[in-house]
């Protein structure tokens, strides 16, 4: 078997069920596991990932992730449909939310879904169009 | 066809960095069916059934005891001493009964008749595990105000759950209180205090007992996590002790020991006893091993911001729902708060000075992540092996049966790509997954 091609693995994010929201990034934390990831890597990769999985069940709906796992590098790409992020610029600012209030009583949308992602990853690349939808894409290194 | 069961020699080609992991659940070979109802309700996946019957990957356990409560054919069992294997008369033998005990017995208002049958049994001495358990206590309080440790603090008095964290949760071994657990500590002082009472007594001279609700307490003493060697030499199981105890607890007269458990130190026998026990409000208490688990995953994820503390444990209703307690753990709790009623808060008390160096006095090593898979030298080994089983799981039906002798088709495929299992294990097989789907689509068609 090859092994320079990256692990790859496809989530679906139920936007219907907010219960189920953050259940990707617990798999993808126990596949990190299973690899031997050091315990750091896993911690950033599932605080990222956990953040930008809520994002996209808040705001979008729910979408799909894609993870690919190599020794060097763990990429998580999150594809959604949702309505897209007018300023990306401001959603990057700590504190800035949009998150509806019956989300902020469980305590989410304090505003640093994004800040987090940001700081706990390698590079953080935000495509988004307004009505279109957004894909988010996280690199952690190892 | 008859095929070697190669779980065995994986498991021991596994531990060969690590010392074996002396687990207390054996199993009865003559008994087991190989159904697979441990198989598929194991916490951590550990159990496989191979060559018709249960095998445990000892990397895996964590000695929670539900394949033992599970088994419909009894051939789960725990590992104990038994009473007769205490040297009642060659050493001076002091027993450790914890407040779970205290739960089992209908008809006891004074926990002094149930102290006194175990001097009646033979033990010399009694030392209650409670009066630990409140020293315990005591500690946490000041250590939760210590403003230099990890918030929220995980209570150490679970070996189920420590021994979790160690195997899956390597971001939360430094929330985990390091105190040893009152077992240990209950075990320290009963000797200390018999010495000072017998001066001709050496220390080779006593012996500690605990009676056990719980199979994971046996582990911990068997393996010696106590930083080498446990104060406790015995671990009997509370049935075993439990039946002794009916037969000679007759109330004729009145007991000697006088009880010196409060309200706190019996709290700790159920669940969110421990923790409310703190006077803080900001605690968790999970009990059961797979709320724990939940639990533990969101806590690692960052989902409990405002906790300092949180109380795990492994057995439904805590202590009191262990494998080896006799009493439905409904009742038990029931019987534990009217134990309650009328005790103070605590009977002991303790000087600051007592509390704050405790640290020095009983202080467990920090625990270490120690995952049971592969390490990072062969990450790509570990890669490999997942691709492979990506593969395997497509040919999979998604049924997750069992009936392959692993617990669901996601682990059955790793098991294969691991070389422990092949494809056509699986009865299922011919019913592709996609064709089900198939069917489905056309169930309305009547075809």
């Amino acid at each position: 078997m090859d092994n320079t091609t990256p692990l790859t693995f496809h989530f679906a994010v139920d936007g219907s069920d907010f219960s189920s929201a953050g259940e990707a990034s617990v798999q993808v934390k126990k596949i990190l596991r299973d690899i031997g990831f050091s315990a750091d890597v896993i911690r950033r990769v599932s605080i990222a990932m956990y953040e930008a999985e809520i994002n996209m069940v808040i705001h979008a709906g729910g979408g799909v992730a894609d993870v690919s796992v190599s020794p060097e590098s763990i990429v998580i790409v999150l594809t959604d449909h949702g309505p897209g992020i007018a300023d990306i610029g401001l959603a990057m600012s700590e504190g800035y939310s949009t998150a509806p209030d019956n989300i902020r009583a469980l305590g989410f949308g304090a505003g640093m879904g994004l800040p987090n992602i940001k700081r706990y990853s390698d590079e953080l690349n935000i495509e988004s169009e307004l009505g279109k939808g957004t894909k988010i894409t996280i690199t952690v290194k190892p | 066809m008859v095929r070697v069961p190669k779980l065995q020699s994986l498991s021991s080609l596994e531990v060969r960095n690590m010392t074996e992991y002396k687990h207390s659940v054996s199993l009865d070979v003559s008994k087991c069916k190989g159904c697979i109802t441990c198989l598929k309700r194991c916490p951590t996946e550990a159990i496989r059934i191979r060559d018709s019957r249960a095998t445990i990957d000892s990397n895996r356990c964590i000695d929670c005891g539900q394949c033992i409560m599970l088994c419909p054919h009894k051939a789960k069992k725990a590992v104990n001493d038994k009473l007769s294997d205490i040297p009642f008369k060659k050493k001076y033998v002091i027993a450790l009964p914890p407040p779970s005990l205290y739960g089992q017995f209908a008809n006891l208002d004074d926990v002094d008749y149930l102290l006194q049958g175990l001097l009646d049994l033979g033990f010399d001495h009694v030392y209650e595990f409670a009066r630990a358990a409140e020293l315990v206590t005591e500690y946490t309080r000041q250590y939760l105000k210590r403003t230099d440790i990890k918030h929220p603090v995980i209570s150490s008095a679970c070996p189920v759950v420590t021994r979790l964290i160690s195997l899956r949760f390597p971001y939360l071994c430094d929330n985990i209180i390091p105190i040893l657990p009152p077992m240990e500590i209950a075990g320290q002082i009963a000797k200390k205090e018999a010495i000072e009472r017998h001066p001709e007594l050496h220390e080779s001279d006593i012996v500690t007992v605990f009676i056990s609700p719980c199979t994971a307490k046996t582990s911990y003493v068997k393996n010696g996590f106590a930083g080498g060697s446990s104060s406790v030499d015995y671990i009997v199981s509370m049935s075993d002790v439990y039946f002794e105890l009916l037969g000679v607890m007759k109330k004729e007269r009145t007991p000697l020991p006088v009880s010196r458990v409060g309200m706190v130190g019996m709290s700790w026998a159920v669940s969110s006893g421990e923790a409310s026990a703190l006077l803080n409000d900001h605690y968790l208490a999970a009990d059961g091993i797979e709320n724990v688990i939940k639990v533990l995953d969101d806590l690692e994820t960052g989902n409990y911001p405002f906790l300092d503390y949180i109380e795990l444990n492994a057995c439904s209703s805590g202590c009191v729902g262990g494998v080896l307690a006799v009493e439905n753990p409904y009742l038990a709790k029931v019987k534990i708060q009217n134990l309650k009623r009328y005790l103070p808060v605590m009977q002991s008390r303790y000087a600051n000075e007592e509390i704050s160096s405790m640290e020095s006095r009983y202080s467990a090593e920090q625990t270490v992540y120690q995952p049971a898979q592969k390490q990072k030298s062969d990450m790509l080994t570990a890669m490999t092996i997942m691709k492979k089983a990506q593969i395997v799981y497509s040919e999979l039906p998604e049924f997750d049966c069992g009936a392959c002798g692993s617990p669901n088709c996601h682990a059955f495929a790793e098991d294969v790509a691991n070389g422990n299992a092949v494809l056509s294990d699986c009865l299922m097989l011919g019913r592709n997954k996609k064709e089900n789907k198939a069917d489905d689509n056309n169930g309305s068609d009547g075809k």
